[in-house]
Order: structure tokens, then C-alpha cells, then sequence
């Protein structure tokens, strides 16, 4: 797989960065790594503030790629900003849950609400 | 179709053999008619227990290798991994969901692979560990 590949396809929305995973595995470490460094990118690199993740086309979900979401909402609370994750489904959602990480991250269940009071 | 498919595989630190393996594995277990269920489970718990094997448990050290075997039949699919390493006791793993260890940015495979799997058992040393998973 080609690192320079984007893995995100970004929209922004008012003053809101919209981006949704292009992959249906986020599986295996080195892809995990290349999602990672793009999603710090967007706090670190472009600034963004608000930063809603979008999880439509994400069928598989591995522990690493947890790992790199907890940093990124690290990195973005650390600059002022807000983030939150929607679209995820079920499967998904229980990994989340498993982890207890539903409690950690601000999860909405499509855009329109992740949008709403962002 | 056979009763059951075996395969047997020894890795040696190489991604897209590890990657191959799973397809492999995963096939196996949409052929003897698993649900999609099953087939997020064994995709997540395969990934998760070759990382740790990898990782901790081998310490990235290419020349060390990993032994796979696996076996999938109508009721069941049965994983064993083993690495080279020194192991470890799985009561000294930090509960990942305690809430002084909530915002760590690793320590979830063992967790996840034990919440969805049916059992998941590893040996005294803590080298290899088998993964059962019954269908849905």
C-alpha cells in the first residue's frame, strides 16, 4: 500500500472538518500507523479545531487503531478543540463499549448529530 | 467440503505472509458457513493475537519466528499461536478499562479477544496461546 495514499476523504462544514475513514479495515499496523500520522495532521498541520470522525465505511477495528483515536483526541483537546466520532456500527460500537472507551470519546450516532452543537 | 480444514504456517516476521495467513484462515471460515459475526471476531482476534506476538511477544526480532495452526470445522474454529519469546503471566496485565488506564493509547487485545471469543487460553509460559471460537 502506497504511505502517500490518502486514507481520509476530508469535507469541512462551517468551521467543522469532517473526515471519513476511506479503508474497511482498520486492521494492520502499518495502515494504522498512516491513519494515524494523517489524523494528527489535521490538528498539528492544518490547525483544525473542531473534528468530527466519521465511521460509515469502517467494518473492522483493531486495538491499534484505538490507540491511535485516544492520541488524536489527546492532541486535539490539547490544542482548544473538540472532537467527536459518528457512524459507527454495531460491531463497532462494542468494541468501543468492551473498552469502555464510549465513555472516553464523544460518539454520535450520524453526522448531522456529531454537527449539532459542535 | 472436508470435514474440516487444517492449516499449519510458521511466520517469520513478515507482513504480507501475516496478512496472506488471515485471508487464508478467514476464507476457511466463511466456506464452513460461519456468520459475519463470527468472521468480525476472528478477523479482530487473529490481528490481535499475531500483533502480540509479534510485539511482545517476539520483540520485533525478525529472526525469531511465530507458529500458527488452526483448525476450522462446521462448529468451530480453533487458532494456536506461539512465539519465540519469553512469555508473560497474564495477571500482570493492567485491566485496560480501570480508569487510571482508560486514556492509554495501548493494552486492549487481550480484553477484546477475550470478550468476543468463546475461550482464549495461553500456556504456562505464556508463549502460546489458543483461541476458540464457536459458531454463532
Amino acid at each position: 500500500m502506497a504511505s502517500g495514499k490518502r486514507r481520509l476523504d476530508i469535507e469541512t462544514i462551517g468551521d467543522v472538518t469532517v473526515a471519513k475513514f476511506v479503508d474497511k479495515k482498520i486492521l494492520d499496523e502499518t495502515n494504522i500507523q498512516i491513519i494515524g500520522n494523517q489524523l494528527f495532521g489535521l490538528v498539528e498541520d492544518d490547525g483544525r479545531k473542531k473534528i468530527i470522525l466519521d465511521f460509515s465505511n469502517v467494518e473492522y477495528l483493531s486495538s491499534a487503531a484505538l490507540g491511535k483515536l485516544i492520541t488524536m483526541d489527546k492532541k486535539v483537546k490539547s490544542a482548544g478543540g473538540k472532537l467527536r466520532l459518528c457512524s459507527i456500527r454495531p460491531d463497532i460500537y462494542e468494541v468501543f463499549a468492551i473498552t469502555k472507551l464510549n465513555q472516553v470519546f464523544d460518539i454520535k450516532d450520524d453526522q448531522d448529530q456529531a454537527l449539532e452543537g459542535l | 467440503m472436508s470435514e474440516s480444514h487444517e492449516i499449519e504456517v510458521t511466520l517469520a516476521g513478515d507482513t504480507p505472509a501475516a496478512q496472506e495467513l488471515q485471508d487464508r484462515i478467514i476464507r476457511s471460515v466463511e466456506e464452513f458457513g460461519f456468520s459475519d459475526r463470527d468472521i468480525f471476531v476472528m478477523r479482530l482476534a487473529i490481528e490481535e493475537a499475531l500483533v502480540n506476538a509479534v510485539k511482545h511477544g517476539n520483540k520485533r526480532d525478525p529472526s525469531k519466528k511465530i507458529f500458527v495452526r488452526c483448525q476450522v470445522d462446521h462448529q468451530k474454529v480453533w487458532l494456536q499461536i506461539e512465539d519465540e519469546g519469553d512469555g508473560f503471566v497474564l495477571a500482570d496485565v493492567p485491566d485496560p478499562t480501570a480508569d487510571e488506564n482508560l486514556d492509554k493509547p495501548s493494552g486492549r487485545g487481550i480484553k477484546l479477544m477475550e470478550s468476543f471469543l468463546t475461550s482464549l487460553e495461553y500456556n504456562d509460559r505464556g508463549n502460546c496461546v489458543t483461541l476458540v471460537k464457536h459458531k454463532d
